[in-house]
Protein backbone atom coordinates (compact mmCIF):
# COMPACT_ATOMS: atom_id res chain seq x y z
CA UNK A 1 0.00 0.00 0.00
CA UNK A 2 2.84 2.10 1.01
CA UNK A 3 4.60 1.87 -2.47
CA UNK A 4 1.17 2.62 -4.37
CA UNK A 5 0.77 5.76 -2.86
CA UNK A 6 4.46 6.78 -2.91
CA UNK A 7 4.16 6.41 -6.67
CA UNK A 8 1.30 8.26 -7.06
CA UNK A 9 3.18 11.37 -5.29
CA UNK A 10 5.87 11.14 -8.04
CA UNK A 11 3.17 11.96 -10.61
CA UNK A 12 1.65 15.04 -8.88
CA UNK A 13 5.12 16.22 -8.31
CA UNK A 14 5.71 15.95 -11.73
CA UNK A 15 2.63 17.32 -12.62
CA UNK A 16 3.38 20.71 -10.56
CA UNK A 17 6.83 20.26 -11.47
CA UNK A 18 4.79 20.72 -15.28
CA UNK A 19 2.96 23.44 -15.19
CA UNK A 20 5.60 25.47 -12.72
CA UNK A 21 7.52 24.89 -15.82
CA UNK A 22 5.12 26.50 -18.37
CA UNK A 23 3.96 29.12 -15.58
CA UNK A 24 7.07 30.26 -14.36
CA UNK A 25 8.33 31.75 -17.57
CA UNK A 26 5.34 33.59 -18.51
CA UNK A 27 4.83 34.99 -15.01
CA UNK A 28 8.21 36.12 -15.36
CA UNK A 29 7.20 37.56 -18.75
CA UNK A 30 4.18 39.33 -17.62
CA UNK A 31 6.06 40.87 -14.46
CA UNK A 32 8.29 42.20 -16.89
CA UNK A 33 5.62 43.87 -18.74
CA UNK A 34 3.76 44.78 -15.57
CA UNK A 35 6.68 46.64 -13.45
CA UNK A 36 9.84 47.26 -15.73
CA UNK A 37 8.89 47.99 -19.63
CA UNK A 38 6.94 50.73 -19.83
CA UNK A 39 3.77 49.91 -22.65
CA UNK A 40 3.19 52.32 -25.38
CA UNK A 41 0.16 51.54 -27.14
CA UNK A 42 -0.73 54.06 -30.02
CA UNK A 43 -2.97 54.99 -32.79
CA UNK A 44 -1.18 52.53 -35.51
CA UNK A 45 -0.09 49.99 -32.83
CA UNK A 46 -3.63 49.23 -32.26
CA UNK A 47 -4.69 49.33 -35.40
CA UNK A 48 -5.68 46.17 -37.54
CA UNK A 49 -2.39 44.80 -39.21
CA UNK A 50 -3.18 44.90 -43.18
CA UNK A 51 0.15 44.05 -44.23
CA UNK A 52 0.95 48.00 -43.19
CA UNK A 53 -1.94 49.39 -45.41
CA UNK A 54 -4.46 50.78 -43.13
CA UNK A 55 -7.95 48.94 -42.59
CA UNK A 56 -10.81 50.26 -44.91
CA UNK A 57 -14.19 49.28 -43.48
CA UNK A 58 -15.85 47.01 -42.00
CA UNK A 59 -15.09 43.21 -41.40
CA UNK A 60 -18.69 42.11 -40.97
CA UNK A 61 -20.16 42.63 -44.45
CA UNK A 62 -22.84 41.20 -45.99
CA UNK A 63 -21.81 38.31 -48.94
CA UNK A 64 -24.50 37.93 -52.23
CA UNK A 65 -26.42 34.66 -51.44
CA UNK A 66 -26.24 34.67 -54.98
CA UNK A 67 -22.89 33.56 -55.43
CA UNK A 68 -23.54 30.42 -53.76
CA UNK A 69 -25.89 29.14 -56.63
CA UNK A 70 -23.72 30.54 -59.19
CA UNK A 71 -21.50 28.14 -57.22
CA UNK A 72 -23.52 25.21 -57.07
CA UNK A 73 -24.59 25.67 -60.65
CA UNK A 74 -21.16 25.53 -61.74
CA UNK A 75 -20.17 22.45 -59.42
CA UNK A 76 -22.71 20.17 -60.86
CA UNK A 77 -22.21 20.63 -64.50
CA UNK A 78 -18.35 20.28 -63.40
CA UNK A 79 -19.14 16.96 -62.17
CA UNK A 80 -21.33 16.44 -64.97
CA UNK A 81 -18.33 16.62 -67.26
CA UNK A 82 -16.57 14.17 -65.48
CA UNK A 83 -19.41 11.46 -66.62
CA UNK A 84 -19.08 12.79 -70.04
CA UNK A 85 -15.92 12.04 -70.81
CA UNK A 86 -16.47 7.99 -70.28
CA UNK A 87 -19.80 8.32 -71.61
CA UNK A 88 -17.80 9.82 -74.76
CA UNK A 89 -15.05 7.28 -74.90
CA UNK A 90 -17.71 3.96 -74.68
CA UNK A 91 -20.16 5.81 -77.25
CA UNK A 92 -19.68 3.47 -79.86
CA UNK A 93 -19.95 0.36 -77.70
CA UNK A 94 -22.99 1.90 -76.14
CA UNK A 95 -26.65 -0.22 -76.11
CA UNK A 96 -29.92 1.88 -76.72
CA UNK A 97 -30.54 1.40 -72.88
CA UNK A 98 -26.95 2.85 -71.72
CA UNK A 99 -27.41 5.42 -74.07
CA UNK A 100 -31.09 6.59 -72.85
CA UNK A 101 -30.04 6.79 -69.56
CA UNK A 102 -27.41 9.19 -69.98
CA UNK A 103 -30.07 11.29 -71.98
CA UNK A 104 -31.92 11.65 -69.07
CA UNK A 105 -29.87 11.86 -66.72
CA UNK A 106 -28.11 15.21 -68.90
CA UNK A 107 -31.94 16.66 -69.74
CA UNK A 108 -32.69 16.23 -65.98
CA UNK A 109 -29.26 19.08 -65.40
CA UNK A 110 -30.35 20.72 -68.02
CA UNK A 111 -33.66 20.76 -66.74
CA UNK A 112 -32.57 22.62 -63.25
CA UNK A 113 -30.15 24.94 -65.54
CA UNK A 114 -33.54 25.93 -66.94
CA UNK A 115 -35.35 26.37 -63.57
CA UNK A 116 -32.46 28.28 -62.47
CA UNK A 117 -32.65 30.97 -65.87
CA UNK A 118 -35.93 31.24 -65.80
CA UNK A 119 -35.92 31.82 -62.11
CA UNK A 120 -33.52 34.98 -62.80
CA UNK A 121 -30.33 33.19 -60.65
CA UNK A 122 -27.81 33.82 -63.59
CA UNK A 123 -28.32 37.43 -63.78
CA UNK A 124 -26.23 39.03 -61.49
CA UNK A 125 -28.05 41.89 -59.87
CA UNK B 1 28.03 44.99 -9.98
CA UNK B 2 30.88 42.82 -9.95
CA UNK B 3 34.06 44.05 -11.92
CA UNK B 4 35.17 42.33 -15.03
CA UNK B 5 38.53 41.19 -13.43
CA UNK B 6 37.26 39.73 -10.42
CA UNK B 7 34.47 37.56 -12.76
CA UNK B 8 37.91 36.63 -14.85
CA UNK B 9 39.52 35.48 -11.92
CA UNK B 10 36.32 33.28 -10.93
CA UNK B 11 35.54 32.22 -13.85
CA UNK B 12 39.02 30.83 -14.13
CA UNK B 13 38.03 28.50 -10.93
CA UNK B 14 34.97 27.49 -12.31
CA UNK B 15 32.52 29.58 -10.54
CA UNK B 16 30.42 31.81 -13.41
CA UNK B 17 28.53 34.80 -11.97
CA UNK B 18 26.42 36.85 -13.93
CA UNK B 19 24.08 40.27 -13.56
CA UNK B 20 20.18 40.22 -14.48
CA UNK B 21 20.83 42.16 -16.95
CA UNK B 22 23.50 40.21 -18.99
CA UNK B 23 21.21 37.41 -18.71
CA UNK B 24 18.45 39.10 -20.01
CA UNK B 25 20.12 40.80 -22.29
CA UNK B 26 21.73 37.30 -23.59
CA UNK B 27 18.14 35.66 -24.01
CA UNK B 28 17.27 38.59 -25.67
CA UNK B 29 19.88 38.88 -27.89
CA UNK B 30 19.82 35.20 -29.40
CA UNK B 31 16.38 35.14 -30.18
CA UNK B 32 16.35 38.23 -32.51
CA UNK B 33 12.78 36.97 -34.70
CA UNK B 34 13.16 39.30 -37.65
CA UNK B 35 9.82 40.13 -39.90
CA UNK B 36 9.00 38.31 -42.75
CA UNK B 37 9.70 41.69 -45.00
CA UNK B 38 11.10 42.11 -48.10
CA UNK B 39 11.15 44.78 -50.73
CA UNK B 40 13.38 44.05 -53.95
CA UNK B 41 16.46 42.03 -54.54
CA UNK B 42 18.05 42.16 -51.34
CA UNK B 43 15.24 40.46 -50.26
CA UNK B 44 16.39 37.54 -51.96
CA UNK B 45 19.71 37.30 -50.22
CA UNK B 46 18.00 37.14 -46.70
CA UNK B 47 15.94 34.24 -47.81
CA UNK B 48 19.29 32.98 -48.63
CA UNK B 49 20.81 33.80 -45.41
CA UNK B 50 17.33 31.65 -44.03
CA UNK B 51 18.31 28.89 -45.62
CA UNK B 52 20.30 25.91 -44.47
CA UNK B 53 23.31 26.73 -46.66
CA UNK B 54 24.36 29.99 -44.27
CA UNK B 55 21.88 29.21 -41.37
CA UNK B 56 20.77 32.44 -40.00
CA UNK B 57 19.03 30.00 -36.94
CA UNK B 58 22.65 29.74 -35.42
CA UNK B 59 22.03 33.13 -34.10
CA UNK B 60 18.65 32.15 -33.42
CA UNK B 61 17.25 34.76 -36.03
CA UNK B 62 15.26 31.70 -38.47
CA UNK B 63 11.93 32.65 -36.50
CA UNK B 64 10.50 34.84 -39.58
CA UNK B 65 7.36 36.27 -38.25
CA UNK B 66 4.66 36.83 -40.57
CA UNK B 67 3.05 40.05 -38.41
CA UNK B 68 4.56 42.69 -36.66
CA UNK B 69 3.39 42.18 -33.40
CA UNK B 70 5.38 39.12 -33.07
CA UNK B 71 8.56 40.59 -34.74
CA UNK B 72 12.05 42.24 -32.77
CA UNK B 73 13.76 43.10 -35.73
CA UNK B 74 12.77 44.65 -39.12
CA UNK B 75 14.95 43.94 -42.05
CA UNK B 76 14.74 46.51 -44.92
CA UNK B 77 15.68 44.62 -47.38
CA UNK B 78 15.73 46.49 -50.40
CA UNK B 79 14.21 49.71 -52.43
CA UNK B 80 11.94 51.31 -50.30
CA UNK B 81 9.70 53.60 -53.20
CA UNK B 82 7.80 56.45 -51.88
CA UNK B 83 4.81 54.32 -52.19
CA UNK B 84 5.86 51.89 -49.80
CA UNK B 85 7.63 54.05 -47.66
CA UNK B 86 4.03 54.95 -45.24
CA UNK B 87 3.79 51.24 -44.94
CA UNK B 88 6.93 50.00 -43.76
CA UNK B 89 6.99 53.09 -41.14
CA UNK B 90 3.07 51.63 -40.41
CA UNK B 91 4.97 48.26 -39.98
CA UNK B 92 7.72 49.66 -37.43
CA UNK B 93 4.88 51.20 -35.27
CA UNK B 94 3.23 48.35 -35.10
CA UNK B 95 5.76 46.50 -33.91
CA UNK B 96 6.28 45.88 -29.89
CA UNK B 97 9.28 47.38 -28.43
CA UNK B 98 11.99 46.84 -28.08
CA UNK B 99 12.72 46.76 -31.74
CA UNK B 100 15.47 46.80 -34.16
CA UNK B 101 15.94 47.70 -37.33
CA UNK B 102 18.61 46.70 -40.26
CA UNK B 103 19.09 48.65 -43.10
CA UNK B 104 20.37 46.01 -45.72
CA UNK B 105 21.63 47.47 -49.41
CA UNK B 106 22.57 50.61 -50.90
CA UNK B 107 18.78 51.11 -51.39
CA UNK B 108 17.61 51.12 -48.17
CA UNK B 109 20.60 53.32 -46.84
CA UNK B 110 20.70 55.85 -49.33
CA UNK B 111 18.34 54.84 -52.33
CA UNK B 112 21.17 52.98 -53.80
CA UNK B 113 21.19 53.03 -57.67
CA UNK B 114 18.04 54.57 -57.87
CA UNK B 115 18.71 57.41 -55.66
CA UNK B 116 17.93 59.68 -58.89
CA UNK B 117 14.59 58.32 -59.43
CA UNK B 118 11.82 60.97 -58.26
CA UNK B 119 9.85 57.71 -56.58
CA UNK B 120 12.79 56.22 -54.43
CA UNK B 121 12.90 57.63 -50.61
CA UNK B 122 16.49 57.99 -50.47
CA UNK B 123 16.96 56.33 -46.82
CA UNK B 124 14.82 54.45 -44.54
CA UNK B 125 16.80 56.26 -41.74
CA UNK B 126 14.75 59.30 -42.95
CA UNK B 127 11.39 57.99 -40.90
CA UNK B 128 12.42 55.19 -38.83
CA UNK B 129 15.82 54.62 -36.59
CA UNK B 130 18.28 52.29 -37.95
CA UNK B 131 20.29 50.65 -35.91
CA UNK B 132 22.62 48.22 -38.49
CA UNK B 133 23.47 49.62 -41.95
CA UNK B 134 25.15 46.49 -44.49
CA UNK B 135 26.43 48.70 -47.44
CA UNK B 136 26.17 46.64 -50.76
CA UNK B 137 24.23 45.84 -53.81
CA UNK B 138 23.42 43.09 -52.66
CA UNK B 139 24.92 42.37 -49.75
CA UNK B 140 25.94 38.67 -49.37
CA UNK B 141 24.40 36.61 -46.94
CA UNK B 142 27.31 37.06 -44.45
CA UNK B 143 26.98 40.49 -44.43
CA UNK B 144 23.41 39.71 -43.11
CA UNK B 145 24.64 37.55 -40.71
CA UNK B 146 27.63 39.55 -39.88
CA UNK B 147 24.75 42.66 -39.10
CA UNK B 148 23.29 40.50 -36.99
CA UNK B 149 26.14 39.65 -35.00
CA UNK B 150 26.32 43.42 -34.76
CA UNK B 151 23.12 43.62 -33.58
CA UNK B 152 23.32 41.42 -30.81
CA UNK B 153 26.38 42.92 -29.47
CA UNK B 154 24.06 46.03 -29.63
CA UNK B 155 21.72 44.21 -27.56
CA UNK B 156 24.10 43.08 -24.95
CA UNK B 157 25.41 46.37 -24.39
CA UNK B 158 22.52 48.22 -23.46
CA UNK B 159 21.78 49.31 -20.52
CA UNK B 160 18.35 48.17 -18.16
CA UNK B 161 18.48 51.37 -16.10
CA UNK B 162 20.06 54.27 -15.50
CA UNK B 163 19.43 57.34 -17.77
CA UNK B 164 21.42 55.88 -20.54
CA UNK B 165 18.82 53.22 -20.79
CA UNK B 166 17.50 52.74 -24.45
CA UNK B 167 13.94 54.40 -25.69
CA UNK B 168 11.64 51.20 -25.24
CA UNK B 169 12.55 51.61 -21.45
CA UNK B 170 11.83 55.52 -21.19
CA UNK B 171 8.18 56.03 -20.44
CA UNK B 172 8.27 59.44 -21.60
CA UNK B 173 9.44 58.82 -24.79
CA UNK B 174 7.47 57.79 -27.63
CA UNK B 175 7.43 54.50 -29.13
CA UNK B 176 5.92 55.41 -32.40
CA UNK B 177 6.91 57.26 -35.40
CA UNK B 178 4.73 59.71 -37.34
CA UNK B 179 3.68 58.15 -40.46
CA UNK B 180 4.35 60.20 -43.48
CA UNK B 181 1.20 61.09 -46.11
CA UNK B 182 1.20 61.09 -50.26
CA UNK B 183 1.42 64.61 -50.64
CA UNK B 184 1.17 66.31 -54.22
CA UNK B 185 4.43 65.63 -55.08
CA UNK B 186 6.57 64.06 -52.91
CA UNK B 187 5.96 62.42 -49.39
CA UNK B 188 4.82 64.77 -46.54
CA UNK B 189 6.72 65.85 -44.25
CA UNK B 190 9.95 64.63 -46.84
CA UNK B 191 11.63 63.18 -43.64
CA UNK B 192 11.60 62.88 -39.91
CA UNK B 193 13.04 65.82 -38.59
CA UNK B 194 13.92 64.69 -35.50
CA UNK B 195 15.96 61.33 -36.63
CA UNK B 196 17.39 63.17 -39.86
CA UNK B 197 18.29 66.63 -41.09
CA UNK B 198 19.35 67.38 -44.99
CA UNK B 199 23.08 67.86 -44.89
CA UNK B 200 23.80 71.89 -44.54
CA UNK B 201 25.44 73.09 -48.08
CA UNK B 202 28.42 75.38 -47.81
CA UNK B 203 29.44 77.19 -50.36
S1 LIG C 1 20.76 47.44 -52.90
FE1 LIG C 1 20.95 46.52 -54.91
S2 LIG C 1 20.34 44.39 -54.56
FE2 LIG C 1 19.60 45.56 -52.82
S3 LIG C 1 17.53 46.13 -53.34
FE3 LIG C 1 18.85 47.79 -54.00
S4 LIG C 1 19.28 47.35 -56.14
FE4 LIG C 1 18.50 45.48 -55.23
Amino acid sequence: MQTAQNSYLVLVLLAVAAVGFAAAPLAMAWAWARFFSPQKPGKDKNAIYECGLEGKGDAWIHFRSEYYLYGIIFLVFDVETIFLLPFAVAFTGLSVGAFVAMIVFLLLLVEGLVWAWRKGILTWK
Amino acid sequence: MIEAGLKNELQKQGVYVTSLQELYNWGRANSVWPLTFGLACCAIEMMAASMARFDLARFGAEVFRPSPRQADLMIVAGTVTKKMAPLVVRLYNQMPEPKYVIAMGACAISGGPFKQGYNVLKGVDRYIPVDVAIPGCPPRPEALLHAIMTLQEKILNQKLTGPDRPRHLKAEVEGAYPVPVYGRHDLEPPNNPALWQPPAIKR
